[in-house]
């Protein structure tokens, strides 16, 4: 494999409110062009790496120790101005709901081509012939007048096939695709990811792959770290982890998955005894 | 609706006045009149007639664009509007622009400063605002400006002893399209004060709702997208946030806009600015009836006017309101 892009290092972040570990001592490496799916319940910490990465942590969350190496630079010390540099040119968000990411009182061209002007300092001319020829890569037909359009006029799967072509306008290192389908209908939903991974092929870009969905996981990832209230339980190929789980949080969150190929095995929820267990681990250092 | 809205303040005034009292003959009779003079000025201004054949009468003369002559002033209701709305036009829209600029300026500083200290003091101040009427708003700008460091005109819309050749009777307009610049300034200065007193509590309603409407916006997904991009906050603001605040603001501040121009009969009386407000309360001491009749459809037709144009700005505003 190449060079990492995304090494994080015993990241470790607590609540400001009561100290309560939000992250426990999390390592996880991204190399160019990888898909990491990054796996776990509500609260497990998932989103607040992706947050952590992007400087975009709430007040109520601090980080406490490690470090985010991003193309060798610690994002963590980084001065700010230099940072939001950065990050604006080389890490792009997709978030989770398309209906409030898209500036409802913007056009679509005035949102696709800021940050070619903002960052790039591209002409009108030249950032506008670009946002037509990402749209036309994210296969939205008329692209002339999506351009025009304001975003209440488009359905939800048009604006996430939006804001996918923005994230990829500036030809990031890294994407944090933070739940982006969780707001979407199931048939919009394959579409999207299809997408998804044929863009990130065709750039060779690395993403973070945020979800709680392991169906997901199996459709666009390379490789999956599991978490559980803050700490890396399970990490590896996805072929391996899906297929053989060693830890037993991560069999019985399969175990849990509606199976289409074999429905006589219903639904298993996770018992109880098992996330007792886990939490007392994890609180154990 | 317009049309329909007009003809029910046209009856629930015209009724009014006739069942309240007050009579306007006696206001213009010498003392020792006799019974019969009396009977006969009466008669003379149709007011011996019903009340319904006189609503017959108004309705059908306003109809044919007769507003009817004033009791108390001898001159045609129609003149006299033609000659002070104008003054009342200028003053509210000077008002209104001025309490725009103010609420969104003090939002916007109020949205970017929320993290400091200076957050609470601007609430506070806005608070206080809120608080005080128009007209105390007068009465401390003419203590402050006009008897401490009097510095502005306290009265008039314009120095009685400046060539006044106008051809419209919208002063501040017409000297700023033909460039009279002395005689410009000097319609501003006499301008200031009242369009202050009224532009203030606007300003204040107005800051109150945006900032809030501000704050919300900005805790958006799509600001939070346009962050990452590298844009300042005060780009957030400005390019991201405020196209979405301000259409409830600016729908709240039509409904407000209302009282402001209430507000103007009391402010163009403290500074003897000759608009109708200042007319109204003349018409109103004097129980002139068809004056009091016409002012009435004239502040009808102004706030109809006002809401109407606010409707366009929410639109103009809001691209979800606009079709196709």
């Amino acid at each position: 494999m190449s060079a990492p892009i995304l090494v994080i290092d015993g990241l470790s972040a607590v609540s400001q409110r009561d100290g309560t570990p939000i992250l426990r001592r999390v390592s996880l490496t991204l190399h160019r062009g990888e898909t990491r799916g990054l796996v776990g319940e509500s609260g497990a910490g998932k989103s607040t790496i992706g947050k952590a990465i992007l400087h975009i942590l709430p007040s109520a969350v601090r980080v406490t120790a490690g470090q985010i190496l991003f193309e060798d630079r610690d994002l963590l010390t980084m001065p700010s101005a230099p940072l939001r540099r950065l990050i604006g040119e080389r890490i792009a968000l997709i978030p989770q709901d398309p209906m409030t990411a898209l500036n409802p009182g913007r056009r679509i061209e005035a949102q696709l081509t800021d940050g070619l002007r903002l960052i790039r300092g591209a002409s009108a001319r030249t950032a506008r012939a670009r946002a037509l020829s990402l749209l036309e890569e994210v296969h939205i037909r008329e692209p002339e007048r999506v351009l025009r359009a304001y975003p209440h006029e488009l359905s939800g799967g048009m604006r996430q096939r939006v804001l996918i072509a923005a994230a990829f306008a500036l030809e990031p290192a890294l994407i944090i695709a933070d739940e982006p389908t969780t707001a979407l209908d199931v048939t919009v939903q394959k579409q999207i990811l299809r997408l998804l991974r044929n863009m990130q092929n065709a750039h060779g870009t690395a993403v973070l792959f945020v979800t709680h969905d392991l169906g997901v996981v199996a459709q666009v990832c390379d490789s999956v770290t599991l978490l559980f209230g803050g700490k890396v339980i399970e990490e590896g190929p996805v072929a391996q982890v899906l297929e053989a789980p060693r830890h037993a949080y991560a069999r019985a969150l399969l175990d849990a998955c509606p199976r289409s190929d074999h429905p006589e095995l219903g639904l298993r929820p996770i018992p109880a005894e098992l996330i007792a267990r886990l939490r007392r681990e994890v609180a154990t250092p | 609706m317009a049309a329909i809205t007009l003809t029910g303040v046209g009856v629930a005034i015209f009724v009014l006045l006739r069942v309240v009292p007050g009579d306007p003959i006696a206001m213009m009779i010498s003392p020792g009149a006799s019974p019969a003079d009396i009977a006969a000025l009466r008669a003379h201004y149709g007011l011996d007639a019903g009340i319904g054949q006189q609503f017959v009468v108004w309705a059908r003369d306003l109809l044919r664009g007769d507003f009817g002559v004033s009791i108390s002033l001898h001159r045609s209701v129609l003149e006299l509007l033609a000659e002070r709305l104008p003054a009342t036009l200028e003053l509210a829209g000077a008002a209104f622009v001025v309490a725009l600029l103010l609420g969104v300026s003090v939002s916007v500083v109020a949205v970017l400063a929320s993290d400091s200290k200076v957050a609470p003091l601007i609430d506070t101040v806005n608070g206080l605002f809120l608080a005080v009427p128009d007209f105390i708003w007068a009465l401390l700008l003419v203590l402050t400006f006009g008897v401490f460091a009097p510095v502005l005109p306290l009265s008039g819309r314009i120095d009685p002893s400046l060539d006044t050749h106008f051809t419209t009777p919208f002063y501040l307009l017409e000297s700023l399209l033909t460039l009279r610049v002395a005689l410009f300034s000097d319609i501003c200065k006499h301008m200031i004060m009242p369009t202050l007193a009224l532009a203030l509590p606007l300003a204040a309603v107005l800051t109150r709702v945006l900032k809030e409407s501000l704050r919300e916006a900005m805790v958006q997904d799509y600001v939070l997208l346009a962050r990452l991009k590298g844009k300042s906050r005060l780009r957030l603001v400005l390019q991201e946030a405020l196209r979405n605040a301000i259409a409830p603001a600016l729908a709240l501040t039509g409904v407000q806009f209302t009282f402001l121009i209430g507000g103007t009969v009391i402010v163009e009386r403290i500074f003897s600015y000759p608009g109708i407000g200042n007319l109204a309360i003349d018409a109103v001491i004097n129980r002139d009836l068809p004056l009091i009749q016409g002012l009435t459809l004239a502040f009808g037709a102004l706030f109809i006017l006002v809401n109407i144009a606010v409707d366009l700005l929410v639109v103009a505003a809001n691209p979800r309101l606009r079709h196709g």
